[in-house]
């Protein structure tokens, strides 16, 4: 018997204080197999909406930390303390091929949205799989990006507009990472336990993730590659 | 915006005011517009083609900004999401006072501090 619900010797079926909103469920399955004592009454499930809007505010006040990273940089980026600049630095034909790499995979990660919707788990898989990769090339770019910057003796300790750099776009590059992370989870689940109600929810939860991190991606690519080589 | 509506099979939880779910043409649509706008920029900066170039980045920026959020979050007008638009609205705003905040602060403080005008202001 479940957690939220007890037969009583009668045969009725009571609900235990806090578990109100679950009843009308629990009636309904009751009604369609006629049958209570299988039922499952989990307390706390709330409905995908709220799900994502919780995870959407968390996605915007991730926003406020980039914000204030971002200004940090635009103000700073000119202190190169006599070291490198950014146009010695930034490379525009490998940093577009970064930001190609992370624009495909925000599309096929929505052509996993759109075969999780169609039930297809297998082309859901497939799709995760080829933004897993996409992915895990950008940061695998990233990183020998600053590999390369640091074998020159450009690192974080050099100058304020070093400094800047690195924890700006090694903020978002840690995001990425963990979004693989995430994304490899859920392929985990997905390929256990089908596309049940919660893997969409939290498929979905990270599907906004990483659109969210090509949205930052647009605004590092901008404000520090592009106008750093035009300054 | 003109989508295609794709009713969308099976999908549980929140199927209940017959939401539309994201299309192929959506993502299409955004993946294409992203590129372009991704291009326009590079090609200028790339090949030293016009003067205010940074305004034609900064512009670009922000249209490819709009454009993940409504191809690729599905941020609409709908009753749905409306407490998602609020959350965006307030950062939006808070964005653009943390970043045009310093900047203007910065460039202010960076102007009177050059060699040239420090020197004492009489006040009036």
């Amino acid at each position: 018997m479940s957690k939220g619900s007890m037969v009583m010797q009668d045969g009725s079926l009571a609900l235990k204080p806090g578990y109100a909103d679950h009843a009308a469920d629990a009636l309904r399955d009751l009604h369609q197999t006629g049958d209570a004592v299988f039922v499952d009454v989990e307390p706390h499930h709330e409905p995908a909406s709220l799900i994502q809007l919780g995870f959407w505010i968390y996605l915007m006040s991730d926003c406020l930390l980039f914000s204030g990273l971002f200004a940090t940089y635009a103000v700073l980026h000119g202190h190169t303390a006599g070291g490198p600049t950014p146009s010695q630095l930034f490379d525009l034909p490998y940093t577009l091929t970064e930001t190609m790499f992370l624009l495909f995979s925000s599309f096929t990660c929505g052509l996993a949205t759109l075969a999780m919707n169609a039930d297809k788990k297998n082309a859901t898989l497939g799709w995760l799989a080829v933004t897993f990769v996409l992915g895990l090339g950008f940061v695998i770019m990233e990183v020998h990006e600053f590999v390369g910057m640091v074998a020159i003796g450009a690192t974080a300790g050099r100058s304020a507009f070093l400094s800047c750099f690195f924890t700006l776009v090694g903020t978002h590059g840690l995001h990425v990472t963990c979004g693989l992370i995430f994304m490899a989870v859920m392929m985990a689940a997905v390929a256990k336990k089908g596309l049940t109600a919660t893997n969409r929810a939290r498929l979905n939860c990270m599907m906004l993730f990483w659109h969210f991190l090509d949205i930052i991606w647009v605004g590092v690519f901008s404000l520090v590659y592009l106008s750093g080589v035009v300054h | 915006m003109n989508v295609a509506n794709e009713t969308v099979a099976g999908h549980g939880p929140h199927g209940e005011h017959g939401r539309h779910g994201p299309t192929h043409k959506q993502y299409i649509t955004g993946f294409a517009l992203a590129i372009i706008l991704t291009a326009i920029p590079f090609a200028l900066v790339i090949g030293h083609v016009v003067s205010d170039v940074l305004l034609v980045i900064a512009v670009c920026a922000a249209a490819q900004i709009i454009v993940h959020v409504v191809y690729f979050l599905h941020l609409d007008r709908s009753e749905e999401q409306r407490w998602n638009r609020m959350a965006l609205l307030y950062v939006v705003i808070m964005v653009g006072i943390v970043l045009g905040g310093s900047l203007w602060i910065m460039y202010n403080l960076n102007h009177n501090m050059m060699p040239g005008v420090m020197h004492y202001k009489v006040w009036k």
